[in-house]
């Protein structure tokens, strides 16, 4: 009933393997992209773009990144943080060395460089698996963070370690640096995430993804059907490091404008990312956008109402919202083991047939 | 359209935005995580000496001070959070105890055009008010107590380093890496070997870093730590049966949480500070009489007197004097961000003035200009006394060696402005 599918016809293979089948989730899409990029701008302010969209976007292309490579290809890891660390670095020594260069220019190159990095540490996965793959990740997210620590040049040799984004702009209008504005900081992670969502959501209904995913789900079979496995996984790497090596650039750049290894990429970055993707829904789009915004918006949102709205102290605030969030994490997961984007596809199944189910 | 859009939505923010009635100073506490147990009791002296000034004097000026705090966790990401949720209730001035979240807020605070107060700690360089026009970060800041420990050291040693062996165990990140350049310097000029031992946060894992200084034997061992790293380090020094007394902390090194844990183990060690401790200041007297016993002290007042508390008190003195000074220069009891960053930098705490607060020789004189935002500098030490579980301080305020100091401030605020695009005003 609420999905109206009568008169919804499709009659040819491309209507009817299209990302939004159902006429009303395609309008519905559209709405959301229409009231995201020509409303949205105009009514921010820089609490709603700092503390809740432009991380939930930057998070949201993090865990789009990682869901390429666990969700799809099967290879977990842990290495997140680290990943995201050689973005902001890369996107760093970028905007110092070459200013003049437009900085989408110097985001996309660090994603680039990142994807290197990620295949690099990606060579391990042609002989290890799971449990042993994940150890793996995890030293590159230590080294990594150890690496950018220990080497001057990184952080072009001041005296604190810490890197700060200088300013730069788009067309006259600063996208980072202190003067940039809510919404020029919003509508360009906001376009980074539409386009690489995109990107990703092509990729894996393609060959490409069709690849990864025969890869994920047994890997000698898919070798014989002539998937190549050494290709199939390093490109996996590669475009999971390219959208989380762009998601540390942004977080860099454009979110803190200021960074220091440890703090900001350390593992609690690469457990938070893997989060999201688990309780988002492994492969899938709409789960990468759903577990972000569990993660982000949640612990701001009971923030907000547990101090402002009852008046508790900060702390018992900060200690009753992580027993919260982590409460609804495993509530989440016993309910639905695959996350919050087969919640949502189930509710639609049943709105499809409402009111009259078989 | 555009333009009628833009309109609807600034006249929307703007109606939303509380009215500005009080003064309004954030506290960006932190009373979880690895640095809680230090946190916590700085931002109880902070809230409570506001709440003294308001329950005693109705406010600053007659115009009463809030403090509404929100929990960063000591992580920059919470810190920005804070710091928007914050700023649009007409904050006057932030002081965030984090130089992660101060690194992150510097740029921010200068195109907001709000203050930002950090004493003790953040960005060394930001001393030069010709660069960093909103930060502000008297009495004392790392290089300061860099060069006060050494010197202090130079004391004890008949003026000469010539030949020590000094260990600087560090927290690894911004922070503990702020006094590397000051102390390669000094022991150029000095003549000792420097030992750099990085602790990577939050740092209660550090074996490897106390069999080194076990196979190296340094003379004397400095650390800039924080929150559990303190603790573990010290309990090590007493496990490795290192000389307590050739021990010093930085200023954030120095706290009873540190200390107690290890117990007489941690008896003779030293301290850095830039403010007095304990309760024998006639302020005390008020604070019990209006904020402790009619039960308004933060958390009950269980750690009034603390090393920690006495600093997050010492700020707020020192913000509130700004704001009387402010509202002297603007005429009004009403000051907004941009007038009270005139008071910071017309701000001239004498002794005289300190006594008249009811804290006779608490810190030292505070004169700040335009070009200097950082105060004199000056710091004493402190020693810990396990049997009576005081801390007594041991030296005099003392001068640290602008000498050497000050080429660097220059060279690295130069280096910020070039990088920032910033011309060098005064």
């Amino acid at each position: 009933m609420f999905y109206r599918e009568a008169g919804d016809f499709k009659t040819s293979y491309r209507d009817d393997s299209q990302t939004f089948p159902i006429k009303l989730d395609r309008w519905g899409y559209y709405a959301i992209l229409a009231v995201a990029f020509l409303v949205v701008p105009f009514v921010i302010d820089s609490y709603w773009a700092n503390a809740v969209l432009v991380p939930f976007l930057i998070y949201a292309i993090a865990a789009i990144g990682l869901n390429i490579l666990t969700g799809y290809a099967g290879q977990v890891s842990l290495g997140t943080g680290g990943f995201m660390a050689v973005g902001a670095y890369s996107v760093y020594k970028l905007m110092v060395a070459f200013p003049g260069v437009p900085i989408v220019v110097h985001i996309v190159l660090a994603g680039a460089i990142t994807a290197v990095v990620g295949m690099l540490f990606g060579l391990p996965s042609l002989r290890i698996k799971g449990f042993y793959l994940a150890v793996a990740t995890l030293a590159a997210q230590f080294f990594l963070i150890w690496f950018f620590n220990k080497v001057p040049w990184f952080y072009n040799y001041s005296a604190s370690g810490q890197i700060n984004a200088p300013e730069r702009t788009i067309l006259g209008w600063a996208v980072t640096g202190p003067a940039t504005t809510a919404s020029a900081k919003y509508l360009m992670c906001l376009s980074f995430a539409v386009v690489l969502a995109w990107v990703a959501r092509n990729l894996t209904r393609g060959s490409v993804g069709r690849k990864w995913m025969a890869i994920r789900d047994m890997d000698i079979a898919a070798e014989i059907i002539g998937v190549n496995p050494l290709r199939a996984k390093l490109s996996a790497f590669a475009v999971s490091s390219f959208f989380v090596g762009i998601a540390g650039a942004l977080l860099f750049a454009v979110y803190l404008g200021a960074a220091e290894a440890s703090e900001a990429f350390g593992i609690n970055k690469s457990f938070l990312v893997l989060f999201m993707v688990i309780i988002g829904g492994l492969g899938s789009i709409f789960g990468s956008f759903a577990g972000a915004a569990f993660l982000v918006l949640l612990p701001v949102f009971l923030k907000n109402v547990l101090v402002a709205q009852f008046g508790w102290p900060t702390d018992l605030a900060a200690h009753i919202e992580l027993m919260i969030v982590g409460a609804l994490i495993v509530f989440f997961l016993i309910v639905e083991p695959h996350g919050l984007a087969r919640l949502w596809a189930l509710t639609k199944e049943k709105l499809r047939l409402w009111p009259f189910p078989h | 359209m555009k333009l009628k859009l833009a309109t609807i939505a600034l006249g929307a923010m703007m109606a939303a935005a509380p009215a500005m009635a009080d003064l309004v100073v954030p506290n960006l506490s932190y009373r979880t995580g690895p640095y809680g147990a230090n946190g916590t009791q700085y931002a109880d002296g902070f809230n409570d000496y506001f709440t003294l000034l308001n329950e005693r004097d109705g406010g600053i000026g007659g115009e009463k001070v809030q403090t509404p705090e929100c929990e960063t966790a000591y992580n920059t990401e919470k810190g920005v959070e804070c710091y928007e949720a914050t700023k649009g209730s007409g904050a006057l001035v932030y002081n965030p105890l984090s130089t992660g979240i101060t690194y992150q807020l510097i740029p921010k605070v200068s195109a907001d055009k709000i203050p930002l107060y950090t004493p003790g700690y953040g960005r060394t360089s930001a001393k030069n008010g010709k660069v960093f026009e909103w930060v502000f970060n008297a009495p004392a800041n790392y290089w300061d107590g860099a060069s006060v420990a050494v010197k202090y050291l130079l004391d004890q040693n008949g003026g000469s380093l010539e030949g020590k062996k000094i260990a600087l165990v560090y927290h690894n990140s911004a922070y503990g890496k702020e006094p590397i350049r000051t102390l390669q310097e000094l022991s150029k000029k000095h003549g000792f070997s420097l030992t750099e031992l990085p602790v990577d946060p939050p740092g209660q894992e550090q074996k490897s870093q106390w069999l080194q200084i076990r196979r190296e034997k340094p003379d004397y061992i400095l650390m800039w730590g924080w929150g559990v790293m303190n603790q573990t380090a010290i309990q090590e020094a007493a496990n490795i049966r290192f000389p307590m007394e050739n021990f010093i902390g930085t200023y954030w090194s120095g706290s009873e949480v540190d200390v107690k844990p290890v117990g007489a183990g941690a008896n003779g060690y030293k301290a850095l500070t830039f403010h007095g401790v304990g309760m024998d200041y006639p302020i005390y007297e008020d604070m019990t009489k209006y904020v402790i016993e009619p039960g308004k002290a933060s958390q009950g007042g269980q750690f009034v007197g603390s090393v920690l508390y006495s600093r997050g008190m010492y700020a707020a003195v020192v913000i509130a004097e700004a704001i009387r000074k402010a509202q002297e220069l603007a005429g009004t009891p009403q000051i907004n961000a941009a007038q009270l960053r005139d008071g910071f930098e017309a701000l001239d705490i004498t002794p005289e003035r300190l006594a008249e607060l009811g804290l006779p020789d608490f810190g030292p004189e505070i004169k700040m200009t335009c070009d200097n935002h950082g105060g004199s500098g000056m710091a004493r030490l402190q020693q810990w006394d396990a049997s009576t579980g005081k801390w007594t301080l041991i030296t005099e305020f003392t001068e640290p060696d602008q000498e050497v100091l000050d080429p660097l401030i220059v060279e690295d605020s130069e280096a910020y402005a070039k990088e920032a695009g910033i011309s060098p005003r005064c």
